[in-house]
């Protein structure tokens, strides 16, 4: 899929509290929060640490690495922007840094689907200033 | 101070459900909360508490329409699916404060007929992270939100399409029996497999209606409902719960369960009651996953075993534990719930025609929304 100008798909609307995570997107970087005074990080972003409740954040780049924790296939056309892309598979994550994320799973056969299957995110620039994370099959595990 | 026994619902009221109902969505909230307040023995102007779902119909309508002299309370519940057992939960609380001595709860929409629910979630403020984060990549109805639960619960226990099925025909056998129920069709486990898969492993028939219609109910204060028109309803225990990461399913830690699980214990605790004291159960069912869950959470049997449960016919009727006797929302109307709290009064009245539980005596309902917001309410007979 490439850049478009006809680009129909739901798009984000960063918060100040969520910018540098897009930002890290269009670098092809996934950055997390991670907490300044008890070093947790934290996914989706947010404004406060729900550990310590510190609200100094700084941005921390991961791995990208992690394990299936759950997914859907999905056969609905719910919105028009996705029908083009149907079926497609929605996979829920561990990442290796101890948080969850939520893409869409590519190359992978849904009768391969597995809780513990290894990914890792790749990204996807889809249209000007808006890069997307998806999750493919980590071969090298 | 308890709410135990303070309050007790004494009115019923419903449209006629349909997929178009050609009307305003306040017209219908006013004709179903008439039928409620009539069905208690009321006059419109003895209202004084009122407790909208959402911000579709306000209190100031409820006023201006029926003439209440002296509103004294209003109060919005927002928890989705979960908000009409929870406004229960407002309604006792305030009541047994003695701020107020009826209160009307009504619900409707034109779920059916005007804006789809599945793709107006993006708007809804509870949603801002799902719309962000989630909802950018394709992750954007309900159904797709909630099927990782129902796929992990399948990985880890073994639960089945099949078992998701049992839920989908027996509720369909109840709703055939309802006379105002919109799917009358019945069907099959055979027919629930061959259904289109929408996002695996939801089916179209594991998915809830979108409908129109209305229905309300009254709440009173005990004092109050003993010399109504109706047997009133005693509410016995109630409560509500938020699960972690309320409103990201996918951010849980446990995603195979709802914020029921935390207010379960709570409303059995209050009522005094045992799960083998429920005669009948009214349990939110936006999919049929989330009924097999929520019976788990409940208590009714471990985390794990809800497939062979129902499998095994306890939820239909002349089982252990019959559940959604009116049809739901998978199979009578989506009403948010509050069909399950009306369908519950008329069994313990006795007025649940070819569905009724002989001799029910207790029963539960329950309400499941944004995303795994619980209530649950158990009641008897007055």
């Amino acid at each position: 899929m490439s850049a478009s100008e006809t680009y129909n798909k739901l798009v984000p609307e960063p918060t100040p509290h969520s910018t540098p995570y897009w930002e890290g997107l269009n670098e092809r970087k996934l950055l997390l929060q991670k907490c300044r005074s008890c070093g947790r990080i934290r996914h989706y972003p947010q404004p406060m640490c729900p550990v310590c409740h510190s609200m100094e954040v700084e941005w921390s780049e991961v791995s990208g690495r992690g394990a299936v924790h759950s997914w859907t296939v999905t056969h609905h056309p719910f919105h028009p922007g996705f029908c083009d892309d149907l079926p497609y598979t929605l996979a829920t994550v561990d990442l290796a840094e101890g948080v969850r994320m939520n893409a869409q799973l590519r190359g992978a056969r849904p009768e391969d689907l597995r809780i513990g299957l290894p990914v890792r995110v790749a990204f996807e620039t889809v249209k000007e200033g808006l890069t997307l994370p998806y999750l493919v099959p980590d071969e090298a595990v | 101070m308890s709410m135990r026994e303070k309050a007790a619902i004494t009115g019923i009221g419903e449209t006629v459900y349909s997929r178009e109902s050609g009307r305003s969505v306040l017209s219908l909230q006013l004709e179903a909360s008439l039928r409620a307040i009539e069905d208690a023995g009321l006059r419109p102007s003895d209202i004084d508490g009122v407790i909208p779902y959402g911000s579709a119909v306000v209190a100031e309508e409820f006023v201006t329409n029926f003439g209440i002299g002296d509103l004294r309370f209003s109060a919005t519940t927002p928890l989705g699916g979960a908000s009409c057992v929870a406004a229960v939960q407002c309604a006792t609380a305030v009541i047994a404060a003695g701020v107020y001595n009826h209160v009307l709860i009504p619900v409707g929409r034109n779920g059916a007929s005007q804006g789809r629910i599945g793709t107006r979630v993006q708007q809804m403020p509870q949603f801002r992270l799902v719309g962000e984060f989630e909802m950018p990549l394709g992750a954007i109805a309900p159904a797709q939100l909630y099927a990782p639960m129902a796929r992990r619960h399948m990985e880890l226990y073994g639960t089945t399409s099949r078992q998701l099925g049992e839920i989908a025909v027996s509720t369909r056998a109840n709703a055939i029996l309802n006379g105002n129920a919109i799917m009358t069709k019945p069907i099959s486990i055979e027919d629930h497999q061959a259904s289109r898969m929408i996002s695996d492993p939801l089916r179209l028939l594991d998915c809830s209606l979108e409908s129109d219609g209305a229905c309300a109910i009254v709440v009173s204060g005990i004092e109050r409902a003993c010399g109504l028109r109706r047997t009133p309803v005693m509410v016995m225990g109630i409560a509500e719960g938020h699960p972690d990461s309320p409103s990201v399913i996918t951010q849980r830690p446990d995603i195979t369960r709802l914020g029921l699980a935390k207010a379960a214990a709570r409303a059995f605790d209050m009522a005094g009651v045992t799960h083998d004291d429920i005669d009948v159960a009214e349990i939110y069912d936006c999919f049929t996953y989330i009924v097999l869950c929520q019976l788990e959470d409940l208590g009714f049997c471990k985390k794990g075993e809800g497939g062979p449960f129902v499998e095994s016919g306890a939820i239909r009727l002349g089982g252990k534990l019959p559940v959604n006797t009116h049809g739901g929302l998978l199979s009578q109307a989506h009403m948010v719930g509050m069909n399950h709290i009306t369908e519950l009064v008329r069994q313990l009245r006795g007025e649940a025609g070819k569905a009724q539980v002989a001799g029910a005596e207790v029963g539960l309902v329950t309400g499941n929304g944004d995303m795994g917001d619980g209530s649950v309410a158990i009641m008897r007979r007055g």
